[in-house]
């Protein structure tokens, strides 16, 4: 039970977890996800990448959607763009792993700021439109510049190699793969203490009040597309890591739609929400798999797998954002106002 | 150097005519953001309804052919205004952007739906247009996109008149123009909407039966409400001509750079004509300017 939280400087108003209880829940998690891949299965830890994958790319949409309130639907383009840098310098040049993903994030960012021009002339709609465009461009570049992309047959890449251990297996790229993710997310919370992070938030209130209050728009929009596609270009080069094989058909615009859709359900403008709704959407897909699996003609009912979980999928956005526009971020904060006073008062 | 002229009108008349089709897709497009303000993303999918309606009862069911087109576009009908009160009517006053991304949700349901009903594999609708060539001049046009093209001028100019003289066109027009002024003279706006919904999505389903015939039927057709997207930004998301010269444009270029430049390069270039657009004139050719007040 909590009753308040007094707090008597401004460094403790401004901390990310200000009770003692967070840092306690906190500690319990980081200790979870560092035993987990000594207890986990393959497959789960298969999962735990997959998901700690899509994390960084959704907190990476979640700056520049949930926060800027530019909608983007060019996210998996830019990860694509992070995974052929990724596999073209690991194959043309050997550079090291941590350097490849952050040229990776570089080359992702230089992308986003081209993508992110228009932005100041159009808005909202037209923006989102304007980055299905993007994406199809960019779709065309990886498909027929096949000097560098290797056309429609892609690039498969060897297994990292950091300080001579070879990550080759789902246990080792674990420890590549989370670390970077959670550095990631402390990185995009913190933001949002400084004062680049508030004026973002402002223009996504309104952006023009935010111009008259001195906030150049042009240059933080750009800002914020950068840095949501340097989070792209990581996770994409991340994601080039962990499967090894990058096909123009890796990064479909349906990807994009599924990391807008991921930061939907989880709660905009909340990083939180961004974690949540990655994770969320990620496991839905393989919780209906294993209900599939339970089901008495299990071999049957595969078949209609695939058209299931499109519909499910979609039937989850237009779901929550009917009955919880908030997202996942709000149920949980619910709950947790709930045992504030538990159990005096429900 | 000896061009071959007759092979460029050969190609532009293909290309007018698929625009054509476009035009009638965007039509249906634009009656929807004009009455309720909202981007219909799932246009493509509302075209692939009406064309799997119609298989469902001309190729399944058997019926007669006219008898099948209007139970599919009555189909849609409802299917239209379905959606319109279950979906759309309850976000009514959100950000419109919560509304685009509902309508994406929503062509993410329809196709699973119609992958679940009637699998993933490509159908073919049954012909109902005739097969002979048309030539003009030298040029030659393939039957279906001809008649193809004269359905979709026809349905486009029934529409027209329809909005221009008829009492809920009316209303519609009135509605788009100005919701507050159009409550208050006693229109029943959000009938207007389901109206709307309903009208556009019937426009589409006859849109989807076209298209449907001249390629074939497959659960990824909504890839065409991409290409419809282009052309109601590149004519203006309210402008009803700009729809109609949109879709012209589109087509025309998608044929020609599919014909002289290859097929990979078709998306290209509508996306760099969307692209171009936008830098330009982000409300398109004819779209209203909005200019923003605080």
């Amino acid at each position: 039970m909590r009753i308040g939280s007094a707090k008597e400087t401004y460094s403790r108003d401004e901390a990310l977890f200000d009770s003692r209880t967070q840092r306690v829940w906190l500690g319990v998690l980081a200790l979870a996800l560092l035993l987990f891949p000594f207890v986990a299965n393959q497959y789960w830890l298969y999962l735990a990448c997959l998901v700690a994958i899509n994390v960084a790319s959704a907190t990476g949409l979640n700056i520049l959607t949930g926060y800027t309130g530019q909608v983007s639907l060019g996210q998996a383009a830019f990860m694509g763009v992070g995974a052929y840098a990724v596999a073209v310098l690991e194959k043309q040049l050997g550079t090291p792993v941590l350097l490849n993903l952050a040229a990776a994030g570089g080359t992702a960012m230089l992308f986003g700021l081209v993508v992110g021009i228009p932005s100041l002339r159009v808005k909202g709609l037209y923006l989102a439109i304007a980055t299905i465009a993007a994406s199809f461009i960019l779709h065309f570049v990886f498909a027929n510049w096949t000097r560098v992309t290797g056309g429609t047959a892609g690039l498969s890449l060897p297994p990292a190699k950091i300080f001579g251990i070879v990550l080759d297996t789902e246990f080792r790229l674990y420890w590549l793969i989370m670390p970077i993710t959670l550095l990631m997310l402390a990185g995009a919370a913190n933001l949002f203490r400084t004062r680049i992070g508030r004026a973002f938030v402002a223009i996504r209130d309104r952006d023009i009040s935010a111009e008259v209050l001195g906030i150049p728009l042009l240059r933080y929009k750009l800002l914020s597309f950068g840095l949501s596609s340097f989070y792209a270009g990581v996770a994409g080069g991340l994601w080039a890591y962990f499967f090894r094989s990058v096909t123009p058909e890796s990064f479909p615009l349906l990807m994009s739609i599924f990391f807008l859709a991921a930061i939907i359900v989880g709660g905009m403008g909340s990083i939180l929400g961004g974690i949540l709704g990655a994770v969320f959407m990620t496991l839905v897909p393989e919780v209906l798999k294993l209900m599939v699996g339970w089901l008495p003609n299990a071999s049957e009912a595969m078949v209609f797998l695939a058209p299931v979980r499109t519909i499910v999928f979609g039937a989850l956005i237009v779901g929550f954002l009917i009955f919880e526009p908030h997202g996942l971020a709000e149920i949980w904060r619910r709950v947790r106002r709930f045992f504030h006073l538990w159990p005096f008062r429900t | 150097m000896n061009f071959d002229w007759w092979m460029l009108f050969e190609v532009s008349l293909a290309g007018l005519g698929s625009g054509g089709l476009y035009a009638l897709a965007g039509l249906a497009f634009v009656l929807i953001y004009k009455a309720t303000r909202v981007v219909n993303l799932a246009i493509g999918e509302m075209l692939m309804m009406g064309a799997y309606f119609f298989f469902a009862t001309a190729a399944s069911l058997g019926w007669p052919i006219w008898l099948a087109m209007i139970a599919a576009v009555l189909g849609s009908g409802v299917l239209g205004a379905v959606i319109e009160r279950a979906l759309i009517r309850p976000m009514l006053g959100e950000a419109p952007i919560s509304v685009f991304m509902i309508t994406v949700g929503l062509s993410s349901i329809l196709v699973g739906t119609v992958e679940l009903i009637w699998g993933a594999d490509q159908l073919r609708l049954p012909d109902f247009m005739p097969s002979d060539p048309v030539l003009i001049g030298e040029a030659m046009v393939s039957p279906k996109i001809f008649y193809g093209f004269l359905a979709a001028t026809a349905l486009i100019a029934a529409v027209l008149l329809v909005f221009r003289f008829w009492r809920g066109g009316v209303a519609l027009r009135a509605t788009a123009s100005d919701q507050a002024a159009a409550y208050s003279m006693g229109i029943d706006v959000p009938r207007v909407f389901s109206l709307t919904w309903t009208v556009a999505a019937m426009v589409a389903a006859i849109a989807g039966i076209i298209v449907g015939s001249i390629s074939s039927l497959s659960p990824t057709m909504g890839v065409f409400g991409l290409s419809v997207l282009v052309v109601v930004i590149v004519g203006g998301l309210d402008s009803v001509p700009g729809a109609l010269v949109g879709g012209l444009l589109v087509g025309l270029v998608e044929s020609w750079t599919g014909t002289y430049l290859g097929g990979e390069f078709k998306l290209l270039a509508t996306f760099s004509l969307l692209v171009l657009i936008l830098m330009l004139r982000p409300y398109g050719l004819f779209g209203t300017h909005e200019i923003e007040r605080l």
